[in-house]
């Protein structure tokens, strides 16, 4: 029996699978993105299966004792929940996605994203999203549509709007129905945030080091990218691995610099995301920053909103 | 708001019931079970509500299932009850009781949204077995609405209900039931019927109702005190008298000193008894309940058997199969015959003689004695008797004493006080004892005639036995003893009054028990007695004269197609946009307008910029647009309330405008 169900299924999961090569809604399409009927799939779900064959067991029942008011019931029962696939069809139908609007995310975080729906003066109760294998139940009530999904993020840079599936299965749980929706917008993900090695103290920049005089304050363990100057040789003697020196944070007005090139020995990758942990803290902190790339074009010095976008983004954008 | 897991992820779903759900539920379960209070005992109903009640009022409490003891423990109850009661597991009122076991039990596990579907499943089935019991329009109406629990519980077990208000809920299962009436009725009327039964006998085990076969002493009391419907019967023309209005059911020819039953004479084969018929004859048809019974009933004697029957030897009618279901069917009788008037045969004569011998002695006694009286005149001895139940001090009441081995004499001479068949069975006995062919027939004597919609409405209660004597030249005669009784001992003698509904007569209400009495006859006739056979005439007003199973299908099947392709149309219009003003109105037909000549309002464009567009997109409308642009802005922003004259100008000045595409 089990054997039978699990062949069942397996052959259900390959169906849907074959099905889904055909389905409407995999290629990006421009927005607005109007659900018609030619995209909206419906099949009863296991609960309507079920009460099918309980609706089949009553027919027969009422047929076999010739008993009309029962198969009236029966019949009033069958009418009504048949019926409820039109409203589990109607959940979907004319729904139009107007816009897409993502929040500012990093990679390897969830990416909040904003949907934005006609407003058709129409409640639609039981949507759900599912998006990246995550189902995410989005009530569109009366009035202009909202709804938030969120998307995983683990590519940095301009990404493409991954394939949502649109669902219902209200009213009565009995038919799921659903469509498919790539919109073709791309969203900006900000680098992954590296958070392992402090930023450098002050600035890096050897002739204003020489000006300047650091204030020593502690040791800590090398981590792969450290300058080779900061490394604290005779303290690392009487250990088993190397430290290096900590130095105090940079007195206010003075600009904290973030200089690719002075980033070495790492991979690309791991730069900018040491760079990009850097820019957060000196943004959560309010310090002012300066971002160097690895062209020599630069950033501020700023500490405001306007400055940690555009530093974000230049990270994410580079190549 | 909880986020579920997907396919993809592994295990299925495993959501559990929020508190609202849950109520639904167990009213649901509620509404199943006390459904079949009528024919359950109170004793099995009541502690399965209160299991019910409970349960629910625990939950609220605390999540979960109850324990594995409690639940084996209540199953084993519900064994032990049924067995107690019915002593066997099969038939439909152990069944019955049964699954209302279950569906409780049910209840008591289901925690998950999964176990409550399930749930909700069983009891839309549960609901379905009391229709098995009773399919009168009442009880099917109530059934029906217990659907909407059902349906408000599955919705409620979807997500995205609003938080507020129980009405919401129930709203799209009751609309949606509303909607599908006319699905429902179609399919209704489509749906092959089955010939015959698939399994078992349709209504094996069912309690029959009505007049038995056989009439000891007090067998007819439960049937006199029953108000319930036993046949409706529509003449064509003038219904005959009160006093005319005997319906012939059976003849019982043998007595064994208790009880009468048919005997060997009414298993006779051979013709017809010879009928001589004079004056009219008057047609009718009878709408006879289910019994569950062979025997049809007619006015006196029919000249012929209806379809599907046939004609007794003692001119009663018999159907070829028991009234499982409403039977309907025309008969024509003689109210004025001679039946057998020349001749009895011997044997017959010997049947209609025959008593049993060693008992009542003293009725005997005074048979003989009239006989000796009268001589040869035997309408002298019947009017002895008759003047004896007269004013011999006899007394017609339901409540009657048992009476002794002798039940006769015991009657006569002791208690006097039965009715109609202690008195056809005395009066039957005293006519043979004194050498008068005599038997008793039993079938439904008067009836409550309908002035509304004109027909006669029998009830169980008019239950009848009286006697038939034969008498030299004027064949077999009936005799109603219980006529001449004089002293009625009860206000509410269902029996032989004639009385609509409980034996009252008369009141305020009478027109409504008239017009609830025409539904359920409606009710009975074309909704009940649908069966094969009127199905294959469905569509004879069509031209097709004879429906098979298989044009049923087909046509079931386009008219579910088109239901549905209907209702996907429905479902597709779009709600009106509706203007919150004339401003607004007007507004929106000057932007329907624009755009028919090919300016379309973009979804982000304000009005301004959209009447600037227009006006330079059509040069000839543009001071106008201009115009109207800065009126609409003005109207619209500059006063919390536009004045409505200048609001009716605007409205005025956009209808005159023809725009006209330039581009």
């Amino acid at each position: 029996m089990a054997a039978v169900v699990d062949r069942g299924r397996s052959t259900l999961a390959r169906g849907q699978r074959l099905l889904l090569t055909f389905a409407r809604g995999r290629k990006p399409e421009a927005l607005p993105i109007r659900l018609d009927r030619r995209r909206i799939y419906i099949v009863p779900t296991r609960a309507g299966l079920g009460y099918a064959l309980l609706l089949l067991v009553m027919l027969a029942g009422a047929l076999n004792y010739q008993n009309n008011s029962a198969l009236l019931l029966t019949c009033m029962l069958g009418a009504t929940l048949a019926s409820s696939m039109l409203l589990t069809w109607r959940e979907l139908h004319d729904l139009t996605l107007r816009s897409v609007h993502a929040e500012h995310g990093f990679c390897g975080q969830r990416l909040p994203l904003h949907l934005a729906f006609a407003d058709d003066h129409r409640s639609r109760h039981g949507l759900s999203i599912e998006v990246d294998g995550l189902e995410q139940p989005c009530p569109l009530v009366q009035g202009p549509g909202r709804a938030v999904v969120s998307i995983t993020a683990d590519q940095r840079g301009w990404i493409d709007l991954p394939r949502m599936r649109i669902s219902s299965t209200a009213p009565f749980g009995l038919f799921r129905t659903w469509s498919w929706i790539t919109p073709a917008q791309q969203v900006l993900v900000y680098p992954r945030v590296l958070a392992d090695v402090q930023a450098p103290a002050r600035n890096d920049d050897p002739n204003e080091r020489a000006a300047g005089g650091d204030e020593f304050a502690s040791l800590r363990d090398y981590h792969a990218g450290d300058p080779i100057r900061h490394v604290a040789w005779k303290a690392s003697a009487r250990h088993d691995h190397l430290l290096v020196r900590e130095f105090d944070r940079a007195t206010p007005g003075q600009p904290l610099r973030f200089d690719w090139n002075a980033l070495s020995g790492i991979d690309r990758e791991t730069r900018i995301s040491r760079l990009t942990g850097w820019v957060c803290d000196a943004y959560t902190a309010a310090h002012p920053w300066i971002l160097i790339l690895e062209d020599r074009s630069s950033f501020g010095p700023a500490n405001d909103d306007a400055h940690y976008h555009r530093c974000l983004t230049a990270l994410a954008e580079l190549p | 708001m909880k986020q579920r897991r997907t396919r993809e992820s592994g295990a299925p779903p495993v959501a559990t019931m929020d508190a609202r759900a849950f109520t639904l539920l167990s009213l649901t379960v509620l509404c199943a079970i006390v459904a079949h209070a009528a024919h359950l005992p109170v004793w099995y109903i009541a502690p399965l509500a209160a299991i019910i009640v409970a349960r629910w009022w625990r939950r609220r409490r605390r999540r979960g299932r109850v324990s594995g003891w409690s639940r084996a423990a209540m199953l084993l109850a519900t064994a032990l009850a049924v067995f107690a009661k019915y002593q066997t597991p099969f038939g439909p009122d152990p069944g019955a009781a049964i699954v209302c076991g279950l569906l409780v039990l049910k209840l008591l596990e289901s925690e998950t949204v999964r176990d409550a579907r399930m749930a909700v499943g069983f009891s839309c089935f549960t609901l379905m077995t009391v229709l098995l019991f009773d399919q009168a329009l009442v009880m099917t109406l109530v059934v029906g609405l217990m659907l909407l629990p059902a349906l408000a519980t599955l919705r409620a077990l979807e997500p995205g209900l609003p938080e507020s208000g129980w009405l919401a809920a129930f709203r799209p299962g009751s609309a949606l039931l509303l909607a599908s009436l006319p699905l429902t009725l179609l399919g209704f009327l489509l749906i092959p019927r089955l010939a015959t039964p698939l399994w078992g006998s349709p209504n094996q085990g069912m309690a029959r109702s009505g007049i038995s076969d056989r009439m000891a002493p007090g067998d007819l009391h439960s049937l006199l005190n029953d108000n319930s419907v036993a046949m409706r019967v529509g003449f064509d023309g003038e219904p005959p008298a009160a006093d005319q209005r005997y319906f012939r059911g059976m003849v019982l020819w043998r007595f064994d000193g208790r009880e009468w039953t048919p005997g060997f004479a009414a298993r006779r084969p051979g013709p017809d008894a010879p009928l001589a018929q004079r004056g009219d004859l008057v047609r009718y048809q009878v709408t006879l309940l289910p019994s569950h019974q062979h025997w049809l009933f007619a006015l006196d004697v029919p000249i012929a058997a209806p379809r599907d029957a046939q004609l007794g030897p003692d001119r009663t009618l018999l159907a070829s199969k028991p009234v499982d279901q409403t039977l309907r069917y025309n008969v024509t009788s003689a109210v004025d015959y001679r039946l057998h008037p020349d001749r009895l045969p011997p044997g017959l004569r010997r049947w209609a003689l025959e008593l049993p011998a060693g008992y009542d002695p003293r009725a005997r006694a005074l048979a003989k004695d009239w006989r000796a009286k009268a001589g040869n005149d035997d309408a002298a001895v019947i009017r002895d008797a008759l003047t004896l139940f007269h004013t011999g001090g006899f007394v017609y009441a339901l409540d009657v004493p048992p009476l002794g081995r002798n039940s006769i004499d015991d009657f006569l001479f002791n208690t006097r006080t039965g009715f109609c068949e202690h008195y056809a069975s005395a009066f039957t006995f005293l006519m043979r004892a004194a050498g008068i062919p005599a038997r008793v027939v039993v079938g439904y004597q008067g009836g409550y005639w309908n002035n509304v919609a004109h027909y006669l409405l029998v009830r169980q209660s008019n239950a009848h036995a009286w006697t038939e004597v034969w008498l030299q030249g004027r064949g077999w005669v009936r005799i109603d003893p219980t006529a001449v009784v004089s002293t009625i001992e009860m206000a509410d003698a269902g029996g032989d009054n004639g009385a609509p509904i409980g034996g009252s007569i008369g009141g305020w209400w009478l027109p409504w028990q008239n017009r609830m009495d025409i539904i359920n006859r409606w009710w009975s006739q074309s909704i009940i007695n649908f069966d094969a056979l009127s199905q294959s005439h469905l569509f004879r007003p069509f031209g097709v004269n004879r429906t098979d199973a298989q044009t049923l299908g087909i046509a079931l099947a386009i008219v579910m197609f088109l239901g549905l392709g209907i209702g996907a149309l429905l479902a597709s219009l779009k709600p009106r946009e509706k203007p919150r003003d004339a401003l607004a109105a007007a507004q929106l037909r000057l932007q329907k307008r624009l755009a028919r000549a090919g300016v379309v309002r973009g979804h982000a464009e304000g009005p301004g910029d959209y009447y600037e567009r227009s006006a330079r997109a059509m040069p000839s409308a543009a001071p106008m647009l201009r115009a109207l642009s800065t009126e609409y802005l003005l109207l619209r922003y500059a006063h919390s309330e536009p004045p409505p004259e200048r609001v009716r100008d605007f409205v005025r000045q956009v209808r005159r405008l023809r725009p006209s595409r330039v581009l």
